[in-house]
């Protein structure tokens, strides 16, 4: 089995199939992880190059070690400006890197559909790191190892996503993946930051984080994108923390051993206390490490399907 | 020069007459028939003989814009999708919003051009919504309407002076209606499609409540305004309970307004990117019922030509319409008329007498001592829509490769054959 795209645009993309093999190639690339020796020769011979049109840590760390524990040249470019006025068009660039013989160009662009935009024009796999308020597939699918790691399984799983759902590409890629793999998925978030049409995705919607999470075998919190509002989504933060924040009330709602998961960057005291943060029910700092191997995984599979194909 | 079409289906919304006849042509005009041996005989047998189209709102893009499209590609365009008269609006750069740039498109457009241009002026200097723009000097020169078209006038103390002046010069106010807190930074209509492709929604709130607006400062008023580009069914039902109680609204849809919804935006398709956008099947479904019921008067094309480097971009960042002309008359026919939603003089009028009684009341019609305007159109016969075919600059639309009806053989326009 192999993947059936040449890219990884989003989770709408990838069958239950391909979320699985996903899933089950990062067991191992995990175990290159935490072996001595952190390094395979799966890219060998291979070139990266990620373009991020926004600021990211975790994720452009993520992919550059990724690559280089699997022996690949990797080469970074950084740009704030995501406006044709300022320069080139994204297409002119992507096909600039694209004869440069990149095999796995990684983006991550401000505008949702950028890298759909791409991928039929270029001959290297296009990885989605995140488009817009669309989609932020490896994100998910570390989510998804996750999950499967500390619950054995997806389906039947009872997964409470709360906070800035609008603006969450990370929410929209867990929900199109949980909902195919079978989980069941309750969201809360201030009114003015609940996207319309999600009831008819097949989510419950529920009144209060409360709520949502009540019965929760997973707790995601996600973070405020101030930088994605245009206008003032709630009046202020203090509020905000008081009525839509994950709180001990709210986990002791939940099953007693429900994860807490985060995508990260955290605002602490906002999203969640910092004691919440910190709990033994906490799982962010792994799916940091997860991050990793996922990433290691699909960048692999695009490989192999690139020399298969 | 004296022509004569003969032996084909001739439809006349304005008379009422359906049947084969023949149509006389005699300087331009249209003729009862003549004594002398014509210098033309046109076969129409097998096709269909219309009055040529009107479109009450288009974009010719000159000046300022003549990479995406001119006054004389425009007109070509026009002429091969069946249209004899179109309507511009003023948000050109510089903007249409004094009598020189009238009289330009004006003369321009008769000298060079393949169909009779009638230029809409600005309502307000630079169509920025803060003072009139001097709609009688325009009206000296031949503007059909006003209009800020492209933007909404968002202060309703400046539309209530436009409607009072525009009307003083015998004018009508053509409103975009867009209440912009709401709309603006969204990119699709707000829906179960935007959701799913990440993009930020348009509410069909933004434009109703300012349809809702117009209508009362038309009661209020009681003078005519005209809604342009119709997409919301809480639009129609506004303008139908505003005509019932006798309020001087008319109204205008396009063809992608019932035969798209937000879906067409899968995959980014910046070619289904427009404003006002595609609306859910709802709204599509009001705004046929709109129209079979008269609510909607007629159908423009909101023909709005784009370089391809204005549309090959990231979703967000494509601007907003597609081209209309080449694609109206056969969208109307196959959707409208072939499905049964309208009978044929019924969609014929929304494109040809209701227009003209919006901009120039002695069109659409095969009178005789009328303007000779007239379209001879293939009903019979699909044909594949090939964007690579047409006649405009432009090649921003969705309709790449349907398989439609109502296919322009030739078009009259004056007693001159524009396209054939």
């Amino acid at each position: 089995m192999q993947l059936i795209h040449k890219d990884l645009l989003g989770i709408q993309q990838l069958t239950v199939d391909e979320i699985n093999l996903i899933l089950d190639t990062a067991e191992t690339m995990k175990m290159v992880l935490q072996a001595n020796s952190k390094r395979t020769a799966h890219l060998q011979g291979k070139s990266i190059v990620t373009l991020f049109y926004e600021n990211s840590t975790r994720t452009r760390l993520s992919f550059e070690m990724a690559s280089k524990f699997m022996s690949a040249a990797s080469a970074n470019i950084a740009t704030s400006s995501s406006s044709v006025n300022k320069g080139e068009s994204l297409v002119d660039t992507a096909r600039t890197i694209d004869m440069m013989a990149t095999d796995i160009l990684i983006m991550r662009h401000g505008e949702s559909g950028a890298p759909h935009l791409i991928a039929p024009r270029v001959k290297a796999s296009v990885i989605n790191a995140g488009d817009g308020m669309n989609e932020h597939p490896t994100q998910a699918l570390l989510d998804f190892f996750t999950m499967r790691q500390k619950k054995g399984g997806i389906k039947g799983l009872r997964v409470a996503i709360i906070g800035d759902v609008l603006h969450s590409r990370v929410a929209r890629s867990n929900l199109w993946g949980l909902i195919k793999l079978g989980a069941e998925v309750r969201l809360a978030a201030p009114p003015t930051m609940m996207p319309v049409g999600l009831a008819e995705m097949g989510a419950v919607v529920c009144p209060s984080v409360r709520d949502a999470v009540q019965g929760a075998d997973v707790i995601m919190a996600l973070r405020i994108q101030l930088e994605r509002m245009r206008t003032a989504m709630f009046p202020s933060i203090s509020e905000y923390a008081r009525f839509f924040a994950l709180d001990d009330d709210a986990i002791r709602s939940a099953k007693p051993d429900a994860i807490i998961m985060h995508p990260g960057p955290c605002n602490h005291g906002v999203e969640m206390p910092t004691h919440i943060y910190d709990s033994s029910q906490s799982v962010i700092n792994e799916q940091v490490t997860n991050g990793v191997a996922v990433r290691m995984a699909i960048m692999y599979l695009l490989q192999a399907r690139r020399n298969v194909g | 020069m004296r022509m004569v079409v003969e032996n084909g289906h001739v439809v006349d919304p304005a008379t009422g007459f359906t049947g084969v006849r023949p149509v006389y042509i005699e300087h331009g005009l249209i003729s009862d028939g003549f004594e002398e041996q014509p210098d033309r005989i046109i076969d129409a047998t097998g096709l269909a003989v219309f009055p040529g189209l009107i479109d009450a709102h288009c974009h010719l893009r000159e000046p300022g814009h003549e990479y995406r499209e001119d006054i004389v590609s425009g007109t070509k365009s026009a002429a091969k999708g069946g249209f004899t008269t179109v309507a511009c609006m003023p948000n050109t750069v510089p903007v249409c919003d004094h009598a020189a740039l009238v009289r330009f498109i004006k003369e321009k457009s008769a000298k060079e051009g393949y169909a009779r241009v009638l230029p809409i002026g600005a309502l307000s200097k630079e169509q920025k919504g803060l003072e009139l723009a001097e709609i009688g000097l325009m009206a000296a020169e031949g503007i059909v309407a006003v209009s800020d078209d492209g933007r909404p006038v968002e202060r309703a103390d400046i539309m209530r002076k436009g409607m009072l002046y525009a009307n003083h010069f015998g004018l009508t106010v053509i409103s975009h209606c867009e209440d912009l807190s709401l709309a603006e930074g969204g990119h699709m209509n707000e829906g179960l499609w935007s959701t799913t492709l990440g993009l930020r929604g348009i509410p069909t709130v933004s434009e109703s409540m300012m349809v809702a607006r117009e209508c009362l400062l038309s009661e209020y008023l009681e003078l005519p305004v005209h809604i342009a580009h119709v997409s919301t069914r809480a639009s129609v039902d506004l303008i139908r309970a505003a005509k019932a109680r006798g309020v001087q609204v008319s109204a205008e849809t396009c063809p992608h307004y019932f035969t798209l919804t937000d879906q067409a935006c899968q995959g980014f398709d910046t070619n289904a990117k427009m404003n006002p956008p595609l609306r859910a099947q709802e709204d599509v479904d009001a705004i046929i019922k709109g129209l079979q019921d008269g609510t909607i008067d007629m159908i423009a094309t909101d023909h709005a030509p784009h370089h391809s480097d204005e549309k090959d971009l990231e979703f967000g960042l494509a601007n907003n319409g597609i081209v209309g002309f080449e694609t109206a008359l056969a969208l109307g026919y196959t959707f409208l008329v072939r499905t049964g939603f309208l009978t044929l003089p019924q969609w014929l009028a929304t494109m040809t007498t209701n227009p003209a009684k919006l901009l120039q009341p002695d069109l659409g019609t095969l009178t005789p001592g009328r303007p000779a305007d007239l379209v001879l159109v293939d009903l019979e016969n699909p044909f594949i829509f090939d964007r690579d075919a047409m006649l405009s600059k432009a090649r921003n639309t969705p309709f790449h490769g349907w398989e439609l009806y109502g296919q322009v053989q030739l078009t009259i326009c004056d007693g001159r054959v524009t396209y054939e």
